[in-house]
Parts: structure tokens; C-alpha cells; sequence
């Protein structure tokens, strides 16, 4: 790596931007074609039931309809959406069928597609079809399905798609010696990630070369590349994925759906392209639902506050099948509920229930918001138990630098080991308290003022990031003199291009204005690419540029040495020319009257670990529940900083997703299993007069060991700790009443029944006393 | 049927079915792609125009209701070259992640700061919280529109 650079580290504006703020942008809905097919797919309004008959000769008379396709065109065996992480053979039986042939198991799972001249024609044509479906009882929530009386697989003969544990040290054997323990039970709410861009895309078959377009792919383009192959019996290489600009992702836009089948297989069949848009309607109920989780988790620690053993068990609603990487967020939850924490015994078991509800799949931060929430609620309750300031609770209790690497629990049965890569835990958390002011605000914990009762919390967190195996990157020296950047990674809207153009500008030692453009995600532009997931791209992407760099200066001096008579070793480059040692040079652009091109890759195993805490004051009124958040800050160490500009903006905006699940998001479902918030008007996210202050502070010690950027992924560190932070400052407030919460979100009619419970506690404890 | 209206200045008249949504005779007929569509219930404002200089849902109104109105769009908001004060303020300040939203904040931003040019904080979040955004947490956007402001005052009702 470079010592001296001038791009990375500084707050370069977007490059993205300028498309952007002038409505250039370029997202799926945007393309059209001649000749173009629209499809709209009917979806079941029902949870659970056989489905009996279809009838769909109304729909076929319906004038500009092309075709209506059912289950029964689709082939046999029917295809179905297949695992990418942790694809176990025990999960086979649950994948999702791309139509729903024989039984209906969600509220929104797809039945019949519909292709016509115009989007209007095709929903017509969907209210002109018959469904006959034979009502079953709905699984609906966690006590149904663990009663097994209704079965959504009855061949399995019970509704848990399978369990995890996850293992440290020997927990039975510390709690039975210890001095203090303590059980408690909690739960998170179903939500979802709501990217703005709902979901679309445009498919193009080409008949007389074999070949499929499928625009508007995202995330993990060579992964659902390798899919539609397979599903649809093509050669990877005739299928041509191309991502164009994403509005949004947050881990659910990208993964393989039904649809991702479905609009290819459309446009084959119809030797047509085909484009397809959900309505916001279908987003709600069918891209991946997230974060439901209950755990009954205990805790054993000796009197000084040292912890030494937690154990417990969980249950996550995974919805009706288990799609792409809905085992990630059980995962998460069981190996990493000890957080940043020492905990030396740890046995917690994981449950992944399925139910009659959409499927789930990764959100942002996904396990870890859920089990931060478990954990941290848990500490305060401790840490007054024992009568130890909550600060100096964690404080005792976090992982120190010179434990470095420390390993955390192993997830059985896939035995997925892991560690913590390098930090000073001590140091943000000090940070992230001289921020809020916490010394000069801790007279305020509990107090009333003016009728709203102030609470303040602190929670530590880590963020896993920069999952392998690999990542690409192509650098090609254009016949100019500047440089073109293509990579696997993918963009989903967090400013991939601008770091990139930094890292690869800063690699080259070249301007970044002669950085012409960064192409990255589409399956045209490297050989094999991963794609964005887990905070993984400025880490892999941009080692792999790193990579790319180093051997496309080699090749340059080369090529240089050849034109100046001397050894490459000889050439040096600099300011846009390749210098001889007698002083005689080219210019880059001379060099390259032939592009050259070459491609490296980064390989990893390993994960690096981001790591903060953030902290909130808020204040509470009783008489309504309605919680105001005065102040928030979230301090984070991201190893080495790329771009501090871009980073702050995901780190606030993660946090304020996170206050929406914290406070406001929530996908109800009712005791049929209906979607009962399937708009925007029900289904609600944090606006624009609902968190005025947050306050991002990044921070950029110990650099990750691990790649040779030393950056570590970020981007979902900010939501992690949310939930618990604010429940926990909840918790503070109203500590005078005793109010203790221990589910999400915090909606003012929770809050205020939380009030209401603990005076009428209060109470009877009085008229007993 | 036909409609007959101004679009960022130029008159159009476009034949249209009296169903079709202002949102998609844009998007779709007049090819404006800037313009998106985030829910079709007129709750996250991504479609937001002007119609007669007033901040509106284009998804929440027909086509036909536009006989006679003059349209603005975000590319009738925006220069050839460059950026606008606005769009040079929500780069400046990191307002945009996906880019999404960004044309209906950029729009309902313009209508507010034209009309109130000495606006402060808790008014733009006000005006702005009819506009969701899934990225920024919108405090950057705040400060962008505030930073906008002094344009604005500078050159009148114009930016």
C-alpha cells in the first residue's frame, strides 16, 4: 500500500450525485423497450389453504392480454428459491416453489402471472381470474406454531425448520456455581428493511443467439446468475445480469425471489421482453419480512459485576419458507448475543420457527439488532440488581485490545468459527459518553421536568463485516491515459463509485478526475464477482482494486521498459508518465495505445469487526407514552476511513432505521395471518420531523489486520444498538415508576401501557403492604 | 383523450386514457424518468412536481387534471451543465444516498424555498416530512435545504 496518499480519508463528494440531484438517474422502471410485454402477478389473499381450481379463461379474453401463466406451466419438478447462506440439506424441504402449485402458505405468495400490452391491462386481467382455495387455520405467531396442531409442511411433522446452538466454554458448569443469575424473557417486531425503489425488473430473451438480458438485477448478480442458469437450463455465460442504478437495498433488494424467475421464464415464453414493477401493496407483502425474534435468556455473573456464563434459548418467526439467507438472522442472534463482551460460557439455542407470514431474510444489521436489544436490556436490569453503575457494568465486562483476536461462541451444527479481529472497546465507549455529556446529564436520569421524565443509556456493539471468499476488480489504462474501474461489487446506493474512484486513484497515483468511471455489479465487467452483503464491499471490492492496481503498474512499467530500453524494474511511474532511468519518458496515454486491462481478486476468511457504542437522552411522558429523543450519539471505529463523508451518512441513517424499528415499524399480522399494514399509511418508517438530532462521530484507531486496505466493513454498525439503547434509556426515565420494557417497539401505546402496569403494580403492592 | 398542458416550459398535449396518473403519463408517455414512484398512495412523495409552482403528488392526480397547468419537473429544475444552488447543497452536504427520493425532495424543496426563503429548521422538516427517505436519517437533508436558502433571498423567486 501507498504511505502517502491524498484521496482516501478525505470527504470527497459523490460522483454519483450529479446523475442523481438532476433526475438522471437510471433505475429499472425507468428502461423501456419496443415491443415491450408487461407482466403483473396474482398473489394469494389468503394465508394458508389448498388450492383447488384456477380458473383463468376470463383473464385470456381480456383484449391486450398475451398470455396467463400458472403453476402448471412452470415444469416439473417446480422450481424453487434456493438457500445462498448457510444452505444445509436440512433446509431443501422448506425452499419457496417460484408460484404456489398445490398449497398456499402466505398472504401475497405468488398464483398466476399475467402478461399484456400495458401494466393496466395485466392487473385487469388479474381481477378477471378465479381462485377456489380451501381454507386451513393459520399459523400466525410463535405459541401456534409451537403447538404443531397445524402443520405448514404436514409431511415434516412440526413447524420448526431446524435449530442452531451456539457454544463457548461449558455455561451449565458456570451457572452452577454462581453467585447471582438471572432470567428474563424478550421480543422483537416484525419489520422490514422498505427500501424506497420498490422492486423491478426488465428481461430480454434473444431467440436466435440462445441469450437472456435481465435488467434491473442487484446485490448478488453472479450468485442469481448461477440460479436462472440452472432453473432455466441455460449456460451461465448466455445470461447477461446488468444492475443498473439501485434505490436501495439494506440486504432485501438483490436476493433471488420468485419474480427472478418468473419475468425470465416470461420473456422466453413469450419471446418478448418483459418488465415487471411491485406496487408498494406487493413490497409489504412479499419482499423479505425481518427481526422477529423472542428469547428467554439467562445470565450468570459473580457480585462485582463479572460476567461468567449466559445462557437461553431463542425463536425466530422465518415466515413460510426459508429463502436465500433466512437462517442468517437465527445465526446472528445466537453467536454473537455476547456482542463486544468477555462472556467465557455461553450455550444459547435457536429456534427457526416457520409460520403462515411472508419469509425472512437479512435487514440491516440482521440477528444483531435483535440480540443487542436481548442483551443490553438485560445488563441494565443486571447492573441494578447488583447495585453497579450500568457504565461500569460494560465497561468491567468488554473484551480488552490485548485480547485480541478473541473468539467468539461456534454455531452448531454448520460450525461457523469466529473472531473478533482488533479494538478498544474502552476507548469509544469514553468517547461516545464525553459526547453526550453523560457526567453533566446523569443528574437528569429519572428526574421529571415539566412532566416528562428523562432517561439516559449507553450500549457497546460490534458489526461483522467482509464475508469471502472473494471479490474481483478489472483496472483497464484507456488509449487517453485515464482509468476505467470494474468490479463485483455492487451498488445499491451507498456510494460505491466515489470510493472506489478514491481507492483506485490513490492505488494508481493519478488524479482522481482521470478516474473515468467505476462499472461495477453487472456480470459483463469482471470474471466472478460476490457482490454487497455484510458490509463487505469497500473491503473486498477495494482490496481486490488494490490487487488490480499492483499488477496493472506492473504491466505498465513493462510495457514502458520495452518503449525506453530498460529493465521494468527501471521504470518509474509518475504524474501521468512512465520515466526512464536516463531521464526519457512516456506518457501513460502512449503506453496504452493498446488498453491494457488486467483483473485481480482478494480472498478472505475472515470477517473484520467494526465496533462502537452509542448513547441517548430522552424524555418520557407518562400520560402518553410518547417518547422525544433530545439527543443521540452514536460513536464508531471503522479501521481506516475511505470516505468520512459517506461513512457518517450511513451511520445516521443507519441509526434513524434503527429508531423506526426502535419506535414506529411493525408488520401486524391478524389471527387469519392477513397483512394488516400493507401500505405506507400503516406500515410506518421515521419522517423527516421525527429524529432532528442525531450525531454520527467516527472514529479511526486499529486498522483491521486482515486486508491490506485495513478497513473495515461499515454501514450497519448504526442500527445495531438502536433497539436496546432506547428502550434501555426508556427503562431510565420511568425507573421511578418501574417500568421495564421488554418488547418493541416502543409505540406510545406500549410505553403507556407499560405505565399503566406498573402503577397498578404499584398498587397492590401498596394495599398488601 | 387528449390533454393539452406545459411541461418545464414547453407546451405538450399528449393522448392519454382517463385513468393514466400524472405520475406515469410522465414517466411513461414524456419519457421524464426523474420523476419516481415510491408508493402510489401519496404517502413517500418520491413523485412529487410542481403544477402552477405548487408541490404536488403526481401519483395522487390523473393526467387529464393537468389540462392547462404548467408542470415542473426535476429536469426542468435542473441547468444543462452543472448544478442548481439546491442540487449543489444536497451534494455538499451528503443529502442523497440511492438517489431515490431525491427528485421529490429536490421539487417540494424548490416550492418551499420560493415561497419561504427565510424558512428555518422546523419548517423545512415539517414541509419535508411529507417525503420519506430510507437512507440519510434526514438531518443532512435539513442542512441542506437550509444551506440553499440564501440563494433563494438572493436572486428573488428564482434559483
Amino acid at each position: 500500500m501507498r504511505r502517502v496518499n491524498s484521496f482516501i480519508g478525505q470527504p470527497v463528494p459523490r460522483l454519483e450525485d450529479l446523475r442523481f440531484v438532476r433526475g438522471r438517474g437510471q433505475f429499472v422502471d425507468d428502461l423501456a423497450r419496443p415491443n415491450m410485454l408487461h407482466a403483473a402477478i396474482l398473489r394469494s389473499p389468503v394465508a394458508h389453504g389448498h388450492i383447488r381450481s384456477i380458473d383463468i379463461s376470463a383473464a385470456l379474453k381480456v383484449p391486450g392480454v398475451h398470455s396467463v401463466i400458472t403453476g402448471a406451466d412452470l415444469g416439473n419438478p417446480m422450481p424453487r428459491v434456493p438457500m445462498r447462506l448457510q444452505p444445509m440439506p436440512g433446509f431443501e424441504a422448506f425452499g419457496q416453489p417460484v408460484m404456489a402449485c398445490e398449497k398456499v402458505r402466505y398472504v401475497g405468495e405468488a398464483l398466476v402471472m399475467v402478461l399484456a400490452d400495458s401494466a393496466a391491462i395485466a392487473e385487469d386481467a388479474l381481477g378477471a381470474i378465479e381462485v377456489n382455495i380451501e381454507l386451513l387455520p393459520a399459523v400466525w405467531n410463535r405459541d401456534v406454531a409451537a403447538k404443531n396442531e397445524t402443520l405448514l409442511f404436514e409431511d415434516k411433522g412440526g413447524n420448526i425448520a431446524m435449530k442452531f446452538r451456539a457454544v463457548l466454554g461449558d455455561a451449565a458448569a458456570s451457572f452452577k456455581d454462581a453467585p447471582y443469575t438471572r432470567r428474563e424473557s424478550f421480543s422483537t417486531q416484525r419489520h422490514t428493511a422498505l427500501t424506497m425503489e420498490p422492486r423491478g425488473l426488465l428481461c430480454e430473451w434473444d431467440a436466435q443467439n440462445g441469450r437472456l438480458t435481465v435488467s434491473g438485477a442487484a446485490k448478488v448478480l453472479f450468485f442469481n446468475r448461477r440460479i436462472i442458469a440452472r432453473q432455466l437450463g441455460l449456460a451461465e455465460h448466455a445470461i447477461d445480469m446488468v444492475e443498473y442504478d439501485v434505490g436501495g437495498s439494506f440486504g432485501a433488494r438483490g436476493e433471488f425471489y420468485p419474480e427472478d424467475f418468473l419475468i425470465p421464464f416470461a420473456a422466453r415464453h413469450a419471446g418478448r421482453p418483459v418488465k415487471w414493477t411491485e406496487d408498494r401493496r406487493e413490497h409489504l407483502m412479499t419482499m423479505n419480512h425481518a427481526r422477529e425474534a423472542s428469547c428467554d435468556v439467562e445470565i450468570a455473573c459473580r457480585r462485582d459485576g463479572t460476567i461468567v456464563g449466559l445462557r437461553g434459548h431463542a425463536f425466530v418467526d422465518v415466515g413460510a419458507y426459508m429463502r436465500t439467507n433466512g437462517a442468517v438472522g437465527a445465526r446472528n442472534i445466537a453467536q454473537f448475543m455476547s456482542g463486544p463482551y468477555r462472556v467465557p460460557n455461553i450455550e444459547i439455542d435457536v429456534s427457526l420457527l416457520l409460520t403462515n407470514k411472508t419469509p425472512v431474510g437479512t435487514y440491516r444489521g440482521p440477528g444483531r439488532f435483535e440480540t443487542d436489544f436481548f442483551r443490553e436490556r438485560l445488563f441494565d436490569i443486571v447492573a441494578r440488581d447488583l447495585g453497579i453503575d450500568p457504565v461500569e457494568f460494560r465497561r468491567r465486562n468488554l473484551v480488552r485490545d490485548s485480547e485480541m483476536p478473541y473468539t467468539v461462541a461456534t454455531i452448531a451444527p454448520f460450525e461457523s468459527k469466529d473472531e473478533l479481529d482488533s479494538g478498544d472497546y474502552q476507548v469509544t465507549l469514553d468517547r461516545c459518553l464525553a459526547e453526550i455529556g453523560w457526567a453533566e446529564k446523569a443528574a437528569l436520569k429519572g428526574k421529571c421536568v415539566g412532566g416528562r421524565y428523562h432517561g439516559l443509556a449507553v450500549s457497546c456493539f460490534i458489526e461483522g463485516g467482509a464475508a469471502g471468499p472473494k471479490e474481483s476488480a478489472r483496472l483497464k489504462l484507456e488509449s487517453d491515459g485515464t482509468l476505467t474501474v470494474y468490479t463485483g461489487s455492487s451498488g445499491v446506493g451507498q456510494g460505491l463509485e466515489t470510493a472506489f474512484a478514491q481507492i483506485a486513484a490513490d492505488a494508481m497515483e493519478m488524479p482522481m478526475d482521470r478516474v473515468n468511471n467505476v462499472f461495477h455489479g453487472s456480470t459483463a465487467y469482471v470474471s466472478d464477482g460476490y457482490g454487497s452483503y455484510h458490509s463487505r464491499s469497500i473491503v473486498m471490492g477495494g482490496s481486490a482494486i488494490l490487487d488490480a492496481a499492483t499488477k496493472l503498474r506492473a504491466a505498465m512499467c513493462g510495457q514502458a521498459a520495452r518503449r525506453l530500453n530498460c529493465g521494468a524494474a527501471e521504470v518509474a511511474l509518475a504524474d501521468g508518465r512512465a520515466c526512464g532511468p536516463d531521464g526519457k519518458s512516456v506518457t501513460w496515454a502512449e503506453l496504452a495505445v493498446e488498453p491494457i486491462s488486467v483483473e485481480g481478486a482478494f480472498l478472505n476468511k475472515k470477517h473484520t469487526w467494526a465496533y462502537g457504542a452509542h448513547a441517548a437522552h430522552v424524555s418520557v411522558d407518562p400520560r402518553t407514552g410518547h417518547v422525544q429523543l433530545l439527543d443521540y450519539v452514536a460513536v464508531e471505529n471503522c479501521g481506516r476511513m475511505i470516505n468520512p463523508l459517506t461513512l457518517n451518512g450511513q451511520l445516521v441513517g443507519a441509526v434513524v432505521q434503527g429508531l423506526g424499528g426502535a419506535f414506529m415499524e411493525q408488520l401486524c399480522y391478524d389471527e387469519q395471518g392477513q397483512l394488516l399494514t400493507g401500505s405506507l399509511a400503516d406500515y410506518l418508517i421515521p419522517t423527516a420531523a421525527d429524529f432532528p438530532k442525531i450525531r454520527g462521530l467516527v472514529m479511526e484507531s486499529h486498522p483491521s489486520p486482515i486486508n491490506p486496505l485495513g478497513a473495515k466493513g461499515a454501514g450497519e454498525g448504526g442500527i445495531i444498538p438502536v433497539g436496546g439503547v432506547m428502550a434501555n434509556a426508556v427503562a431510565d426515565a420511568l425507573s421511578s415508576l418501574g417500568v421495564e420494557p421488554r418488547d418493541l417497539p416502543l409505540s406510545p401505546s406500549r410505553v403507556w401501557q407499560l405505565v399503566q402496569d406498573a402503577r397498578r403494580r404499584r398498587a397492590a403492592t401498596t394495599t398488601i403492604d | 383523450m387528449p390533454v393539452r398542458f406545459e411541461i418545464n416550459g414547453k407546451p405538450v398535449e399528449v393522448d392519454v386514457e382517463p385513468r393514466l396518473t400524472l405520475a406515469d403519463c410522465l414517466r411513461h408517455r414524456l419519457r421524464l424518468t426523474g420523476t419516481h414512484v415510491g408508493c402510489e398512495h401519496g404517502i413517500c412523495g418520491s413523485c412529487t412536481v410542481l403544477v402552477d409552482g405548487a408541490a404536488v403528488r403526481s401519483c395522487l392526480i390523473l393526467a387529464v387534471q393537468a389540462e392547462g397547468t404548467s408542470v415542473v419537473t426535476v429536469e426542468g429544475l435542473s441547468l444543462e451543465d452543472g448544478l442548481t444552488p439546491l442540487q449543489a447543497s444536497f451534494r455538499k452536504h451528503h443529502a442523497l444516498q440511492c438517489g431515490f427520493c431525491t427528485p421529490g425532495m429536490i421539487t417540494t424543496a424548490h416550492a418551499l424555498l420560493t415561497e419561504e426563503p427565510d424558512c428555518d429548521a422546523e419548517r423545512v422538516r415539517e414541509v419535508l416530512s411529507g417525503n420519506l427517505c430510507r437512507c440519510t436519517g434526514y438531518i443532512s437533508i435539513i442542512e441542506a435545504v437550509l444551506d440553499a436558502r440564501a440563494a433563494y433571498k438572493n436572486s428573488g423567486k428564482r434559483a
